[in-house]
């Protein structure tokens, strides 16, 4: 990779200083066994909640692999981020059948609810917002899926709500059923 | 008794888990010995959350159970004995209509069963094809059975099972493959995370007969992250097995060995596609391969490897224990067996459902699915998902098997079946899906990377009201472009949602060129939104919800827009309540 391309990347990506010792036992898990390239990304995901460009940098220099293919790979699957994520993130489901029942609706409910826009996250650190293609629950469409549970047959009004429930408990607030 | 409760994705979602916990605190109460069953998806997803009562051969199936409705029906029915009628939808006796319309096969178990207790799939004669494949059948005699059955693959392009099986089975190599596909990325279906959730052991039971099949040793599924329910039930389904022996080295004292892993999918839609999916798998960008060689020959890691998604493992184990004949004797000619649909979009009853080939899509949406959602009035399906088309009111009648469904334009496909009504714009369809497909293009060849684009631009100018002369016949050109010009299936059926529109539904996107309206009131730039003076009571409800101040008017006197300042969000519509706000 040209040096200019690396540093476009690395003013675009966020790169706090990360502790790459936690990838060691990533790399004895995976160690002399070939394909397992997007497994070690998955895996410190997990680790770091995103890929931060000093664990990408680690890992080619310990699986041997050019810096420009582990970058290839990790802007080529939506799942990959490269900048830190909220405590929640909301993954807005653009399926065929939430569009067809208003997905758009409830994506400008969020974006207006929290001040952020899809891919973006709030200055608190709490939520951030990612659109996907789909979740898989299209009967009840329209859905978001939190932290990994799914909400439902939303309104502009009922997402708020969840929301704002949400961000009510963070402070220590009451929480009202949705 | 026996208590079961719907715990796939969808019955979690709609609120199964507070339904359970409320079961298994009145068990406790009162200190009843019932056993509490947790099952996948019966289909049925707009009744969830679904609890069944089981009275020795009496199933009663309670919809939309909330926790108060479930300690009514704990302390009426398993208590009292008194069953609670006005939540139930379904009994043995009399199966609710849209169970009875189907053919189960490769859902027999989903909803039955527990998917995480193997017991409760062997009751189910689960395993038992395998004991007999390996037992009593040559692999060739597995492929005839194979061959008799007419399967096709179910992922969408419907190419014969058998004859993937028999060159992979024919191919040399020291080392085989079995992939299983359960990257399902059509937005809009879902049949294989019902499958994968509901009854895990069927494709493990249909992979491993593939193995032995064509000589393999080793089995992948590459799953979605995006389903981690999935991913646990499978991993749960594969370490039982091996206990059991029925994975894993010398199965059942066979001197066969087939092992299992499964690879979480990190998100590209182009991974559907065999060659890219191969790709993925061995840690690479997820971009598809020249064929030939095809996989049969040169697969994973350069191996012969059989590639088939979830339902074709899933429906395999039914066809070895009844046989490929039986199998057959569902469907058409050259469609045979059945087919899952996830019906979705604008319908009253969404849901999975299992239908023999040949049924017609109006049996399927109106007997089975209920009809349109509100009463409205049906204007096309959406079938084969990007890769699909739109199929219009007037061929409602069209049978649903490979072949018929090719002819109108759309695709088979993995089996969504987004239903719309009068309410939907089909030129905003054309966007959605090509916005998809563009952004989903792998980038590998120029046609399908910038000609999806440059359709995209011009399907973006007409549903902003920028429509050109023209744009129809330049759409078009492009489309046959894009076909001819792209490697894999990804680019060579991206027009396809666009094609099937302005075939059918050309007066919609000449109101948008021409007239710039939008007939179905969805593309906002199109529309204006007026308050009727004689409806409007002035209550100033949509001037307080108007977000850009656009709204102005006294108290209880008509209110007016300022069409300068109104940026279209609907809000005014929304909260009227007299019918005051028009949309033109």
């Amino acid at each position: 990779m040209c040096t200019s391309c690396e540093q476009q990347l690395e003013t675009k990506f966020a790169d706090d200083n990360v502790d790459v010792a936690l990838l060691e036992p990533i790399f004895t898990e995976y160690a002399g066994k070939a394909g397992s390239l997007i497994s070690i990304l998955q895996k410190t995901q997990e680790i770091y909640g995103y890929l931060p460009l000093t664990a990408l940098k680690a890992i080619a220099d310990k699986t041997g692999h050019k810096r420009a293919k582990i970058y290839g790979i990790a802007t080529f699957y939506s799942q990959f981020r490269l900048n830190p994520v909220g405590k929640y993130v909301i993954l807005q489901c653009h399926g065929t059948a939430c569009h067809v029942l208003g997905a758009e609706k409830i994506g400008s409910a969020i974006c207006d609810e929290l001040g952020i826009a899809p891919g973006e996250t709030t200055e608190d650190g709490l939520f951030t917002l990612e659109d996907v293609a789909c979740l898989g629950c299209c009967s009840l469409a329209p859905v978001i899926m939190i932290n990994g549970e799914t909400y439902g047959k939303l309104t502009p009004d009922n997402v708020r709500k969840i929301l704002q429930n949400i961000g009510e408990a963070e402070k220590g607030g009451v929480v009202s059923e949705a | 008794m026996k208590l079961r409760v719907g715990f796939g994705s969808c019955g979690i979602a709609a609120g199964g888990r507070k339904v359970l916990e409320k079961l298994e605190a009145e068990i406790n109460n009162h200190g009843k010995d019932i056993e509490l069953i947790l099952t996948g998806c019966i289909g049925m997803c707009f009744y969830e959350p679904i609890v069944d009562v089981i009275d020795n051969d009496n199933v009663y199936t309670y919809a939309n159970v909330t926790p108060a409705i479930a300690e009514e029906i704990f302390n009426s029915h398993i208590v009292g004995g008194k069953p609670v009628e006005q939540y139930i939808v379904s009994t043995s006796d009399k199966p609710y209509p849209i169970l009875a319309k189907q053919v189960r096969i490769a859902l027999k178990n989903c909803g039955i069963i527990n998917p995480e207790n193997l017991d409760d799939y062997l009751v189910k004669d689960g395993y038992k094809a395998l004991t007999k494949v390996i037992k009593e059948m040559t692999p060739e005699e597995v492929i005839e059975d194979i061959k008799v059955s007419g399967l096709r693959g179910r992922g969408g392009a419907g190419f014969p099972t058998w004859f993937k099986w028999n060159a992979a089975n024919k191919s040399k190599g020291d080392i085989k493959y079995v992939v299983c596909n359960a990257d399902e990325g059509d937005p809009g279906a879902f049949m294989d995370r019902s499958v994968l959730e509901g009854d895990p052991h069927a494709l493990l039971e249909g992979m491993i007969i593939c193995g032995y099949a064509i000589g393999a040793s080793e089995g992948h599924i590459y799953c979605r992250a995006e389903y981690p329910l999935a991913i646990k039930r499978l991993e749960i389904a594969i370490a039982d097995a091996k206990k059991r022996n029925l994975l894993g080295s010398n199965i059942m004292g066979t001197g066969f060995s087939f092992d299992m892993h499964i690879k979480k999918g990190a998100g590209a839609f182009v991974c559907g596609e065999e060659t890219a999916l191969i790709e993925s798998l061995e840690g690479e960008r997820g971009m598809p391969r020249l064929k030939p060689p095809f996989p049969a020959q040169s697969g994973f890691w350069g191996k012969p490897t059989n590639i088939n998604n979830v339902e074709t493992f899933a429906n395999v184990p039914w066809i070895l224990y009844n046989g490929g004949s039986a199998y057959a004797a569902y469907g058409t000619e050259k469609s045979k067996g059945t087919k899952v649909f996830a019906l979705a979009g604008k319908i009253k009853n969404g849901g999975l459902v299992e239908v023999p080939m040949g049924m017609t899509l109006r049996e399927v949406i109106y007997d089975i699915g209920g009809g349109i959602l509100n009463d409205k009035d049906f204007k096309a399906v959406q079938m084969g998902g990007p890769s699909g088309g739109c199929i219009p009111k007037q061929l409602l009648d069209t049978p649903v098997d490979y072949d018929s469904i090719t002819k109108t334009g759309a695709i088979m496909g993995s089996g969504g079946m987004i239903v719309m009504d009068e309410d939907t714009c089909m030129v905003d369809m054309a966007r959605f899906f090509l916005d998809f497909t563009c952004k989903e293009s792998c980038g590998k060849c120029i046609y399908c990377r910038i000609g999806t684009k440059r359709m995209l631009e011009i399907l973006e100018r007409i549903t902003a009201g920028e429509g050109r002369e023209g744009d129809i016949e330049k759409l078009q050109e492009l489309a046959v472009s894009v076909k001819d010009g792209s490697l894999c299936g990804l680019g060579q059926t991206a027009p396809n949602p666009v094609l099937t529109t302005i075939k059918y539904f050309r007066h919609e996107y000449e109101a948008h060129i021409k007239d710039k309206k939008c007939p179905a009131k969805i593309c906002k730039p199109l529309l204006t939104y007026s308050i009727n003076g004689d409806k409007c009571i002035g209550c100033t409800l949509c001037a307080k919800k108007c977000p850009v101040q656009a709204i102005t008017g006294e108290k209880k006197q008509p209110h007016g827009i300022d069409q300068a300042l109104c940026t279209k969000c609907g809000n005014c519509a929304g909260v009227c309540r007299f019918g005051a706000v028009g949309i033109e």
